[in-house]
């Protein structure tokens, strides 16, 4: 399936990427391609079988409600860009539109 | 019942072209001890960051496994709302780009919850209405967010600091059919799923807290036609005052909407309760396309079905079976049982009665006092400081003569306070109530000797004016005589032409 400039534009807007217009052309046909690879499952996928998004029979793996220790707050916090009161600090969340 | 907010009602919900349809969307805490895909500890007002884990903050590498505690919670919810169990259900990762959490994604279910199709009752003076319930499904919360530089609104901020103790605690969102019609009926839903929450015991259940929080839909179409309105949701209700409110107001703006031939916006409006009004929602990052998909890290939850019919059979009752029982079994009236279920005082009240109380006394006594009290003290009813055995034995007190009405409120107070119990108080404080007219009748004498007016009108046959000197003689006592032999020493003194 070709996928049309506007996808990949929406799809760049949806992941925060800021493209170029040769950038958007450059992976929309690489994206193109991606998914036509991916649509050859289509060829050998037919009505009697399931959707699938886990392929091993594999179900209910739960854990017992008993706490374990967490990490002390500077491990939480050693890989923070920037850290405040044991707190993440996180840019300007809302930017007002013009 | 109050006329103010009743007319309010009557004028925005009675109007006759336009009928409210309101779905709400209900998310309960869960009070499990770990979080919903790691172990890290739950307990409310840790330090920040110190409940957190590399699951829980996103780390790469992490995997998350699925609390069966927090599955069992939702399994019970579930069939207490009478929904079909899943046998097959899967948790999708619904993306978005918010600092709130870590992953850029918050674990939830989409196209096969846990539970679907249930319902519940209500009951409002409008008559009974069966609320459907669309599904109950799996999440976990987000972290808190504190905005700096703005006066703690986001709008404005500088930037924002993030806590993610709350990141990861289990949830369970439920989601009811738009079958609610008025204000009043949303209030009364979100009311007896609380009872049944709380009933269960999967989550303290507190609006004001957060542990439970609710979203309205809310429009509106021509009465008597089928296809639905317009949908606005609202946001930010912290109270059952605020859910009605909101609701309220959402009607009659979207009622002069409608009237004056203008279309109703889709869109999210948060309800600002100082204000007292809905306002647009309006975030840049607010892109709507989640682009969900199942979760490769957790695989599908299969509930067997011997574990689901076990859970069903360890249901406890269920409030509206427990307000039959007080009607049917205790005598008591229909609006006292559904206040004392609401307010989570129906055990209290089973323990006094099974200690030996009169059913009726022991609920006059807690949907009086003890309500009063506890609003008063900002407790919330459930966790009310008394036990059934000691409202029981201040039944027997006031009962037997030992206390009046009045003292009886005064050592109940005390008990509330944490004085002890009702005998140990009435000890402490020399509380017993003096019935014997020869050690009254000093009291009485004096009275009157001090009070010559009220005698003489009490002898001239006013019986009214008996009021002062029973007043005296209660004063000279401590509020420990009992008012009725008192009254009958008076009258009896009093009752001689003079």
């Amino acid at each position: 399936m070709a996928l049309s400039s506007e996808q990949v534009r929406h799809v760049a807007a949806l992941a925060r990427l800021a493209l170029t217009d040769d950038e958007v052309e450059a992976l929309r046909e690489e994206l193109s391609q991606i998914l036509a690879y991916a649509e050859q499952v289509g060829e050998v996928a037919t009505d009697d079988v399931p959707p699938t998004s886990h392929p091993f029979p594999l179900a209910n793996v739960l854990r017992a409600d008993d706490p374990r220790p967490s990490l002390p707050v500077t491990d939480a916090l050693a890989g923070a860009p920037r850290a405040e009161r044991d707190r993440f600090h996180v840019p300007r969340i809302v930017v007002e539109q013009p | 019942m109050t006329t103010a907010p009743g007319a309010a009602e009557a004028t925005a919900e009675q109007a006759e072209r336009w009928e409210p349809v309101i779905g709400l969307e209900v998310h309960v805490e869960l009070s499990t001890r770990t979080k919903m895909f790691c172990g890290c500890a739950t307990d409310f007002g840790g330090a920040p960051n110190t409940r957190t884990c590399p699951v829980c903050l996103g780390q790469p590498g992490s995997l998350p496994v699925a609390n069966a505690g927090a599955v069992e919670y939702g399994i019970r919810l579930g069939l207490a709302l009478g929904c079909r169990i899943a046998p097959d259900s899967r948790f999708h990762r619904k993306n978005y780009f918010y600092p709130d959490m870590p992953k850029n994604y918050q674990i939830s279910q989409y196209d096969v919850p846990l539970c679907v199709g249930g319902g519940l009752e209500v009951v409002t003076g409008a008559g009974r209405r069966h609320v459907g319930i669309t599904r109950v499904h799996m999440e976990e919360d987000t972290g808190k967010s504190s905005h700096v530089g703005s006066g703690g609104r986001i709008h404005g901020a500088d930037h924002s600091l993030v806590d993610y103790n709350r990141a990861g605690i289990p949830l369970l969102e439920v989601v009811s059919e738009p079958d609610l019609r008025s204000a009043e009926e949303a209030r009364a839903y979100l009311t007896e799923l609380r009872a049944i929450v709380r009933t269960l015991g999967i989550s303290d259940a507190k609006l004001e807290e957060g542990s439970m929080r609710c979203d309205a839909n809310v429009s509106l179409r021509p009465v008597g036609h089928t296809v639905f309105g317009t949908r606005v949701e609202i946001k930010n209700m912290n109270s059952l005052r605020s859910l009605g409110r909101a609701i309220l107001y959402e009607v009659v703006r979207q009622r002069g909407l409608l009237d004056a031939g203008e279309p109703v916006v889709q869109e999210t409006r948060h309800w600002d309760e100082d204000a007292g009004r809905t306002s647009p929602l309006r975030r840049k990052e607010e892109i709507t396309d989640y682009r969900y998909f199942p979760d490769p890290d957790l695989v599908p939850v299969m509930p067997a079905p011997e574990w689901v019919e076990r859970l069903r059979a360890d249901l406890p009752e269920m409030p509206g079976v427990t307000r039959s029982r007080l009607t049917e079994g205790l005598g008591l009236p229909a609006e006292q049982a559904h206040t004392l279920v609401h307010a989570g005082l129906a055990g209290l009240l089973q323990d006094a009665a099974a200690a030996g109380s009169g059913p009726a006394e022991a609920a006059n006594w807690l949907t009086n006092e003890v309500l009063t009290w506890c609003a008063e003290h900002g407790v919330d009813p459930a966790d009310a400081p008394l036990t059934g055995a000691a409202l029981a034995e201040l039944v027997g007190l006031v009962a037997d003569g030992t206390l009046s009405a009045r003292l009886g409120r005064s050592v109940l107070v005390d008990a509330l306070d944490g004085r002890g119990t009702p005998g140990r108080i009435v000890a402490a404080r020399g509380l017993r109530q003096i019935s014997d007219s020869d050690r009254l009748a000093a009291a009485v004498d004096e009275a009157i000797a001090a009070n010559p007016e009220a005698a003489a009108r009490v002898r001239e046959g006013n019986p009214k004016a008996v009021g002062p000197l029973v007043g005296a003689v209660m004063r000279a006592t401590g509020g420990q005589a009992n008012p009725r032999v008192v009254n009958e020493l008076l009258r009896s003194r009093l009752a001689a032409p003079g």
